[in-house]
């Protein structure tokens, strides 16, 4: 068994959270991990108490880019900016409980990487 | 011809007998292959017997090493039967050797409003260097597409080549991606007629199928010895002697000149004027045992074992009907390089089930993305072959699928 192919990680690749283009988006931003084609698009409403109402992705890529797309966006929904803004690796490695390689780090925080430049 | 033993083939490599390797099935020749014991060994035995700089020492010891260094030129222009081996210049890899043309033939040769012709199957190496000047001296590049079948598109080949000015074409003998061999003889002929220079990138084909310069007919010709068993960091560039000197330096320094005055250089004659500097002559030296290698297998009996293995990998293949292979139909026209795709798995989750399974494949783009956007997709998984790969490493291959399909399906 694969320990990076989890249930939760395969569970998040085939049914996604939070997948489409949510209305009323006050960000967006979209990025691209030219190393295997992974593309990642962000939107994400910001009230304006600063807190992310609601974000949604859209994109084609890897399980783990997708899976992390998935979980990301469920883990940030209702947060403030501030704090999606400070989201390191370990923590997207963490959420995502799988053992992640250095080739395949790109995959694992595309997602993180877009709503930064989302926020930003 | 000689019947191969691919399992007496596999025991000449060492890598495969370490105990770190054991369950290693390499599928990724066509980025690089192994190296046999006997190109090791010439690395080391270069070092501890015959080291010292070359081209500069009066001494018996530079001189052996310049002689051991220039035999490996005269073996490599036999390699491929050039006319002389003053055709046959040394370079890091076939993409410095693309860059010194692209440079030295944008300087002296091709000129504002010139027309450079490539293809789809294209390596970035072979793509980016021409694009780039393109867009610095006012050149237009342009594309020849592939058919649905993966080959290259001759009808489109005929109609560009057919535009006023193409000075230059620029195609690859082997496609990377898909394996596609085009029809080199007619592109190279049409191109002469129309006047054009035609520089193929041979490498992917040159450990694979038979290389004549003189027959083939292209202008320059450039492959690396990484793909062909040899050492990391040697690239050869064929080109026409009188094409060669015509064209200025690329590289300017030591070992490249025959005499420098405050005010002038004079440069040295063809092909020491593009070497610039020390080359790798451990590494060129140990590529003449690769060569050698090679000689002593065979190259006919390389290409009629690796298809047959291309052959039963594509048939285990098609047994998994999720499975897309992205190759040309006819095998003859191709080599052993195999692409595929899956749907709804991307090719970076196959590679890793299948490094898993100690089976090494290549996921990605391959340095060819202009060929994943016309194909309309992100990447591929890809197979290819060597004389080492058996059919059990097919096997292996099936079964990392299976794996696989559990994996995603469940």
């Amino acid at each position: 068994m694969s320990d990076i192919y989890s249930e939760i990680i395969l569970d998040h690749y085939k049914h996604p959270h939070n997948r489409g283009h949510i209305k009323h988006d006050t960000h967006k931003a979209e990025e691209d991990n030219p190393l295997c084609g992974d593309n990642i698009k962000i939107y994400i409403k910001v009230s304006d108490k600063k807190i992310i109402e609601d974000i949604s992705f859209e994109g084609e890529g890897c399980a783990i880019s997708q899976a992390s797309a998935s979980m990301l966006t469920e883990f940030l929904k209702g947060k403030p900016v501030a704090q999606a803004k400070k989201i390191t690796p370990e923590q997207i490695y963490n959420l995502l409980k799988i053992e992640i390689s250095p080739a395949r780090s790109k995959c694992a925080l595309l997602a993180l990487k877009t709503i930064k430049a989302a926020l930003s | 011809m000689p019947k191969l033993d691919p399992k007496k083939i596999k025991k000449l490599f060492p890598i495969f007998s370490k105990k770190e390797n054991k369950n290693l099935v390499y599928l990724d020749n066509a980025s690089t292959t192994q190296r046999p014991k006997v190109v090791i060994d010439a690395i080391k035995d270069f070092y501890e017997t015959y080291n010292a700089n070359i081209h500069r020492g009066i001494y018996d010891l530079s001189e052996k090493a310049t002689k051991m260094y220039e035999n490996t030129r005269k073996h490599t222009a036999k390699f491929i039967n050039a006319k002389s081996s003053e055709e046959i210049i040394f370079t890091k890899n076939t993409t410095e050797s693309i860059n010194l043309l692209a440079y030295t033939l944008s300087e002296k040769i091709l000129k504002k409003g010139d027309k450079i012709i490539v293809t789809s199957l294209e390596h970035h190496a072979n793509f980016v260097p021409w694009q780039t000047m393109a867009s610095k001296k006012g050149f237009t590049l342009l594309v020849v597409p592939v058919t649905d079948d993966y080959t290259l598109d001759m009808k489109e080949f005929e109609k560009l080549i057919k535009e006023p000015n193409v000075k230059l074409v620029c195609i690859s003998a082997m496609s990377n991606v898909t394996g596609t061999i085009p029809d080199l003889k007619k592109i190279i002929k049409r191109a002469h007629e129309v006047g054009a220079l035609v520089m193929v990138d041979g490498a992917q084909s040159i450990a694979h199928e038979h290389t004549d310069v003189q027959r083939m007919n292209p202008d320059f010709f450039v492959f690396s010895s990484h793909k062909m068993f040899g050492p990391f960091g040697v690239g050869v560039l064929y080109g026409k002697k009188e094409l060669l000197d015509a064209l200025p330096p690329f590289l300017y320094g030591g070992d490249m000149i025959k005499s420098v005055k405050e005010t002038c250089t004079l440069f040295s004659d063809t092909p020491w004027k593009f070497e610039a500097g020390t080359p790798s002559v451990a590494d060129v030296v140990a590529f003449d045992k690769a060569m050698t290698f090679i000689e002593k297998l065979g190259i006919e009996s390389i290409k009629k074992y690796e298809m047959s293995l291309a052959k039963k990998a594509v048939e285990m293949l098609k047994k998994h009907k999720q499975v897309k292979i992205i190759k040309p139909k006819n095998l003859k026209e191709s080599g052993p390089v195999i692409s595929f795709v899956i749907e709804e798995i991307h090719p970076h989750d196959i590679a890793e089930v299948f490094s898993k399974e100690g089976v090494a494949i290549r996921a990605g783009h391959h340095c060819n993305q202009p060929l994943m956007s016309r194909l309309g997709i992100p990447a591929t998984a890809r197979i290819s072959f060597s004389i080492y790969n058996t059919e059990d490493d097919i096997k292996r291959t099936d079964i990392a699928l299976k794996k696989l399909f559990k994996i995603f399906q469940k």
